[in-house]
């Protein structure tokens, strides 16, 4: 029996097939006592330390960290008898567990060449009649029904789109290896291969990096639904001109922005639960409303709030919405600004598009989206007329709102959208 | 028995934070002697050894500890398939263990290793099991031990047949009557045997103690997913008095185990013991726990030892010297080494031993099924056959 001792990966989990070394806890040379850590591992399942089979010297390290091993490979070499001098050829000993230590060679027992079927007794058969002679034996063996892989290459394959059939396997018994799907896929005529010259890599940070966290988040956090109403805001626009001829207006930047702004202030007001946060095991609903306007700016989406926008006059509100768009897009818009938001406004009309399905910032429980105003054929009074249409899209989430109160909500800005100037004598 | 109001409604911290005042402690972590203490069902608790039996209790813990890390190591290096580490709750198997009498039967989970030992059942037993040798080889009769049950909780209702079997034997009943003890963790309390089994023990006044050993995690699910009150009041609902003990004082366990073991043969009927532990290791070498609980609260735990504890009291009594305590050492060291060599030079079974024992007195089926096997394993070149 050989001193120098291969220990190869043991299946470490019930049914794993290969390992990660993680970490070397020896080095060639070193001396190792029995049942000291050598080597960190990571399965599937778990990272383990495996201790030493033998005491000895660390004879070979077969396999780098970062390395993928097949159960049943040897990973290290130990000298058992070191003291003894110069080592002869390694022994390979076998694990219990996993499928084994192999070499490529390793085949299974080959059957006794002859009189080997018969031997086979057929199964008992109960009470049905004598079976007939079985037809004679044919020499010429049937193709193969099925490549043969294991488990996990066949699952590879598969993922990959790889016809097993279709391969040549270099894995004993000609069996299809994970190289062999691998070599398949790469093969050059597959498809047209680009150059990575031809591939800008962004680095994935900063506000791109912000913004792609809070919308995982809140897209797999809370059930979003998303309703449409696509309104006539011919009056509103006469009403922003009207409001431009004032005196005391002439100065200010008037959108209609403002005016959905002012529809979801009041609307909240009417359906205070629209404003609020979904805290686990109870909902916060506020009193006030931090309004979050979305802007698109060189730096990417930020969203900065107007803090307790419900007091504010209109021209008050205009005011902070100038200012704050501009401070946004200036890039020197204060984390404060960013935080504490309640309701948003994605004003996604400015891109000429009709509508679309917002994603909730987290911790909003509802998100407006203002799309462009077009002028549109549309019944009014009973005739088709050009009217000032825009379509509004809202997303709540379905944990607070429900479709009866966000359906409410989104009636109510509609109406003041139609008719501001009779929802502002109703309403306030 | 009589119990005083523990109606009142209970906080969530009782379940996962500190124990209830209600506790069986007699040894604490630092390795203090406590006189006696009062148990949930309201019994004053105590024990007497002699200076000897501390030293056995000791030499038990270390022991069954050193050998279930040498197990963890082989299973490491592939020579068993799976292994379910004990580490951590040594106490609650040496404790419920000792307090065995000769002719009581336990049932045991696929954990026990340390009562086993205590049984006097050969260490490399569960390791053969585990290696796929055999199916648990050791005389159920012979040991009063059962096989191993993997599957979650049905012990509980094969014990609980067991002990109302031995009730209609006319064996229970007086000091030399018979007690059943049945193992299982607190995830096993989720499961519909167990309560079953509590039903039935409860109803028909089983000679059983029920022995939770809640080590804090059904796998990855700790306890406070698995009950809202503490599992030793579950009992309550059943109709039959529930404890809850330091699981890792050897001393506390021994103590409730005899008592009720005590009660259960003189016909007292049931008692669930729940003896509040923790899992050192992972479930089994399959299991990483480093993804589901914190290194903190491992850490609050290593210092509620139970093998340190009596170490420590048994130095400040002077009970034992250095000497003692490094021949202990030899000894776990040696059984481990034994073990290790006994473990790598066991045979294979012969594929055909599949076959036996399936029934007792065989079938013809079986047979037939047996020999088509031989003829397939003969049809290989080189086949002994």
């Amino acid at each position: 029996m050989s001193r120098i001792k291969e220990f190869p990966l043991p299946d470490l989990g019930e049914g794993l097939v290969e390992g990660e070394i993680l970490k070397w806890l020896v080095a060639v040379g070193d001396t190792i006592e029995l049942n000291q850590p050598i080597v960190e591992v990571e399965t599937a399942k778990a990272a383990v330390e495996i201790p030493a089979k033998w005491a000895g010297k660390v004879h070979a390290i077969h396999h780098q960290e970062g390395t993928t091993v097949e159960v049943g490979m040897p990973i290290i070499s130990i000298d058992t008898d070191p003291g003894a001098g110069e080592p002869a050829e390694a022994e390979r000993t076998p694990v219990l567990v996993g499928y084994g230590p192999r070499t490529a060679a390793a085949s299974r027992r080959p059957r006794k060449a002859n009189g080997s079927t018969p031997s086979v007794s057929p199964p008992p058969v109960r009470t049905t009649p004598a079976p007939p002679p079985p037809p004679p034996v044919v020499e010429a063996p049937a193709p193969p029904a099925r490549a043969l892989a294991k488990p996990p290459v066949r699952k590879f394959a598969r993922d990959l789109g790889v016809d097993l059939t279709g391969l040549t396997g270099t894995g004993p018994q000609g069996s299809i290896t994970r190289d062999d799907v691998q070599a398949a896929v790469s093969a050059p005529a597959a498809a047209p291969v680009f150059s990575a010259e031809r591939e800008q890599r962004i680095p994935v940070k900063g506000v791109r990096k912000l913004t792609a966290e809070n919308m995982v988040s809140s897209a797999f956090t809370a059930p979003h639904v998303t309703e449409f109403l696509t309104v006539d805001m011919t009056r509103s626009i006469k009403a922003l001109d009207r409001l431009r001829a004032l005196p005391e207006w002439r100065e200010v930047r008037v959108s209609p922005l403002l005016l959905v702004a002012k529809a979801v202030l009041l609307a909240a007001g009417r359906h205070p639960m629209v404003n609020s946060t979904w805290a686990g095991d109870e909902i916060v609903v506020k009193q006030y409303v931090n309004l979050g306007i979305a802007a698109a700016t060189d730096r990417g989406l930020i969203v900065p709030n107007i803090k307790d926008a419900g007091r504010l006059s209109l021209r008050e509100l205009a005011d902070a919405m100038t200012a704050l768009v501009q401070t946004a897009k200036s890039g020197r818009t204060a984390p404060a600004d960013m935080s504490g938001g309640t309701f948003t406004i994605t004003n996604v009309g400015v891109f000429g598009v009709d509508s679309g399905t917002p994603i909730l910032p987290p911790g909003e429980s509802a998100i407006l989206a203002f799309g462009a105003v077009k002028e549109a054929p549309w019944v009014h009074k009973g005739k088709i007329r050009v009217r000032q249409v825009t379509t509004l899209g809202l997303s709540f989430d379905h944990r607070v709102i429900d479709g009866e109160l966000g359906s409410k909500f989104l009636r109510d800005v509609g109406a003041f959208l139609t008719d501001p100037e009779a929802s502002l004598l109703a309403w306030t | 028995m009589a119990k005083g109001d523990r109606g009142a409604p209970v906080r969530g911290s009782e379940v996962a934070g500190e124990p209830a005042p209600d506790f069986v402690q007699l040894l604490t972590p630092d390795g203090e002697r406590i006189e006696k203490s009062v148990g949930a069902d309201g019994v004053e608790y105590s024990v007497e050894f002699t200076d000897e039996e501390y030293r056995e209790l000791y030499r038990d813990l270390v022991v069954i500890r050193r050998l279930d890390a040498e197990a963890t190591a082989l299973q490491r290096q592939g020579e068993l398939g799976i292994w379910a580490s004990l580490l951590g709750q040594e106490a609650a198997q040496v404790g419920s263990g000792r307090a065995l009498r000769p002719q009581d039967m336990a049932f045991p989970t696929y954990r026990e290793h340390g009562v086993l030992y205590c049984r006097g059942i050969d260490p490399i037993m569960p390791l053969s099991l585990y290696r796929g040798i055999d199916q648990g080889a050791w005389d159920p009769n012979e040991f009063k031990v059962n096989m191993y049950t993997i599957v979650i909780g049905a012990q509980t209702l094969h014990a609980t047949g067991y002990a109302m079997g031995i009730t209609k034997d006319g064996k229970v009943g007086g000091d030399d009557g018979e007690a059943v003890i049945c193992y299982f963790g607190d995830g096993a309390t989720s499961q519909g045997d167990v309560n079953e089994a509590f039903i039935w023990s409860s109803v028909f006044h089983a000679p059983i103690v029920f022995f939770c050993q809640n080590n804090q995690y059904a796998i990855s699910e700790p306890i406070e997913k698995q009950t809202r009150i503490p599992l030793y009041r579950r009992a309550d609902g059943f109709g039959f008095p529930g404890l809850r003990v330091d699981g890792n004082d050897v001393l506390a366990t021994y103590a409730v185990t005899r008592a009720a073991l005590d009660n259960a043969r003189h016909g007292q009927g049931p008692t669930l013991i729940e003896a509040y532990t923790y899992r050192m290791g992972a479930h089994t070498t399959t299991d990483d726990p480093t993804r589901y609980r914190v290194a903190s609260e491992v850490e609050e735990w290593q210092a509620k030892d139970p093998i340190a504890r009596v170490r420590a009291f048994v130095e400040k009594q002077q009970i034992a010297d250095a000497a003692f305590f490094a021949e202990v050492d030899e000894q776990a060291k040696q059984e481990s080494l034994h073990l290790r060599e006994r473990v790598l030079a066991m045979p294979d079974p012969h594929p055909l031993t599949l076959f036996d024992n399936v029934y007792p007195n065989g079938s013809p089926v079986v047979d037939a099924q047996r020999e088509r096997f031989a003829g397939y394993l003969d049809s290989f070149e080189g086949s002994a056959h």
